[in-house]
């Protein structure tokens, strides 16, 4: 069983495709739910592995120990969060600064930024998404942790991130944010910069792995403990980061891990 | 021989009685035991009358003011439509139509409810919200009266068949008499069928809203979730049933986050219950007075 992040799915069901066409008879099931409902099914003992778009919280390794699971971290691939707004919307390059102070409701309205006089509809998915809590941490706190921005109370809380595209591709005043494999030509790309003085990137795969585009993650891999060597576990983790397994993760839009040439998967304690 | 079986159907019926009780009971102790652990983190007015919902934060904050005032809202707003609507279609079908189209209405209605609740909520978020928010010029059409819309619609299955049955229940001299005494049909139904119907239209009224309020999937889809405290109807809202439904998957079990989820679970549990306890009083009244 694998269950967490809705921004791996995709991938990870296209993982378990080829791992099953490989390996006769193995049973691999995927599902979604967010990051959270991952790590909790790892808690519970309902998973294997947990999916997660973000790094596990100290909180959440203090309850898991306290039920006698280890969590043991594996980095799967790398993940940008585009941007996106309304294809109509003149507004098109945007700073960390501006980008928290529209989600937190500072920023109202698009005259502010250069844009039409209109009311800003800003879009955030559920929190139980690791992408609501990884962009609260890197774009509305800005990374820093003595900042505590919270989204504003005006802030959409819609349950997938599909809902997020649909509704920017018909609002012309909305803005939200998704995982790069989302990307489509209904709605527009912000390029994001860093602060003023460098300069604004797209969230392409080489703006990601040299990681000028500044919101981007890692996509992890949670197992209780390391799992049996010979183990399935211990195979589907071998296969993940092989040459073809990382090949896929290029397939699904999302930047691979490492280089197709280093084959051991990389590991640390959270 | 037949005594004998008399008297275990007699058992088995008082068992069914007594296990529906049971469960109901059970399942508020679940509430209970799972929902008080909150208070040792979090106040009882801190929890009902916060303004801020901020359940992943550290600190997390579990006020729910936003969220009972969003299942307020979507409540009022539902019923404001569907009481009158599904009343008038109520009348309509038990006393104004022909027998034939009053067939075809009652099959119709009933239909809507086998509509499942995520269709209506995506019908709602997809085809409703833009026009709610073309028509109002909303900067966003995922608002508390989109929701309001699809519920009514939901409940107007529950709603028009009880009020139907209670009217027809009205005996038909009543009706009679009153047109004999040269009542017009209008004064007729307004003056003595809908009174003499009172206490099961009160109580269509009632099972109506209380499946406003429970109703979860199509207003998490149609209502927007934001976490703010609605000034009117056209505002996104998020519900106490949305939220649960929501965030419920994330928890890990007897963390604060997941006892808060069931504290709104007891809260939502009480507002049945006092929606339910109201309906059977304004029903028993309404007997005693009713000749």
């Amino acid at each position: 069983m694998i269950k967490g992040s809705d921004t791996m799915v995709n991938l990870v069901m296209a993982w378990a495709e080829q791992f099953r066409a490989d390996h006769w008879g193995v049973l691999v099931g995927v599902t979604g739910g967010g990051s959270g409902t991952g790590i909790a099914a790892l808690i519970n003992g309902s998973t294997d592995f947990a999916m997660c778009s973000r790094e596990i919280k100290p909180k959440e390794v203090e309850m898991a120990r306290a039920r006698g699971v280890q969590p043991k971290e594996y980095l799967v691939a790398l993940d940008g969060l585009a941007v996106v707004v309304h294809p109509d919307n003149p507004v098109d390059a945007l700073t960390l600064e501006q980008l928290s102070a529209i989600f937190s409701g500072k920023i109202r309205n698009w005259k502010e930024l250069g844009g039409r006089e209109a009311e800003i509809v800003v879009l955030s998915r559920e929190v139980n998404s690791g992408t609501h809590v990884y962009f609260k941490e890197a774009v509305l706190q800005m990374g820093r942790k003595d900042r505590h921005d919270e989204f504003g109370e005006e802030a959409l809380l819609l349950p997938s991130s599909q809902a997020i595209a649909d509704e920017v591709a018909g609002n012309p005043a909305s803005i939200g944010y998704y995982g790069m494999g989302y990307i489509s030509a209904r709605q527009k790309v912000v390029r994001v910069a860093q602060d003023n003085r460098s300069g604004y990137f797209a969230p392409t795969a080489e703006n990601v792995v040299s990681k000028k585009y500044p919101i981007s993650r890692p996509l992890l891999f949670y197992t209780n403990g390391e799992p049996e060597k010979g183990s399935q576990a211990a195979e589907f983790l071998g296969f993940i980061s092989s040459a073809r397994g990382q090949a896929i993760v290029l397939k699904e839009d999302f930047v691979p891990a490492r280089s197709p040439d280093d084959s051991a998967a990389e590991e640390k304690e959270p | 021989m037949n005594r004998w079986s008399e008297r275990m159907i007699e058992a088995a019926i008082r068992f069914s009685g007594f296990v529906s009780i049971a469960f109901v009971v059970m399942i508020f102790l679940f509430l209970l035991t799972e929902g008080h652990a909150l208070f040792r983190v979090t106040g009882l007015t801190d929890f009902l009358l916060g303004r801020n919902w901020h359940p992943i934060s550290t600190p997390p904050q579990f006020g729910i003011l936003p969220l009972l005032l969003g299942s307020l809202a979507v409540t009022a707003g539902a019923s404001m439509m569907a009481v009158p609507l599904g009343i008038g279609t109520a009348v309509f079908i038990a006393e104004v139509a022909p027998k034939r189209l009053a067939g075809i209405l009652k099959v119709g209605v009933e239909l809507i409810a086998a509509i499942p609740s995520v269709v209506i909520g995506f019908v709602g978020m997809v085809l409703v919200a833009p026009v709610v928010r073309e028509f109002f010029s909303l900067p966003v059409g995922l608002t508390a009266f989109t929701g309001s819309l699809m519920l009514a619609l939901m409940s107007m299955p529950t709603m028009v068949s009880i009020a139907e049955d209670a009217i027809h229940a009205v005996p038909r001299q009543y009706k009679e008499a009153a047109l004999a005494m040269g009542a017009t049909r209008w004064q007729a139904i307004y003056r003595v069928i809908l009174p003499a119907a009172r206490p099961g239209i009160l109580a269509a009224v009632m099972l109506g809203i209380g499946r406003v309020v429970g109703e979860t999937m199509a207003v998490m889809m149609c209502t927007g979730g934001a976490v703010a405290i609605p000034s009117t109807l056209l505002q996104p809202v998020r519900t106490m049933t949305a939220t649960i439904a929501a965030e419920m998957g994330e928890t890990v079990r007897g963390s604060p986050h997941y006892n808060a989820l069931f504290a709104i679970g007891i809260v939502l549990f009480l507002i049945t219950l006092i929606i339910n306890v109201t309906a059977d009083l304004v029903i028993h009244r309404g007997r005693r007075d009713s000749p």
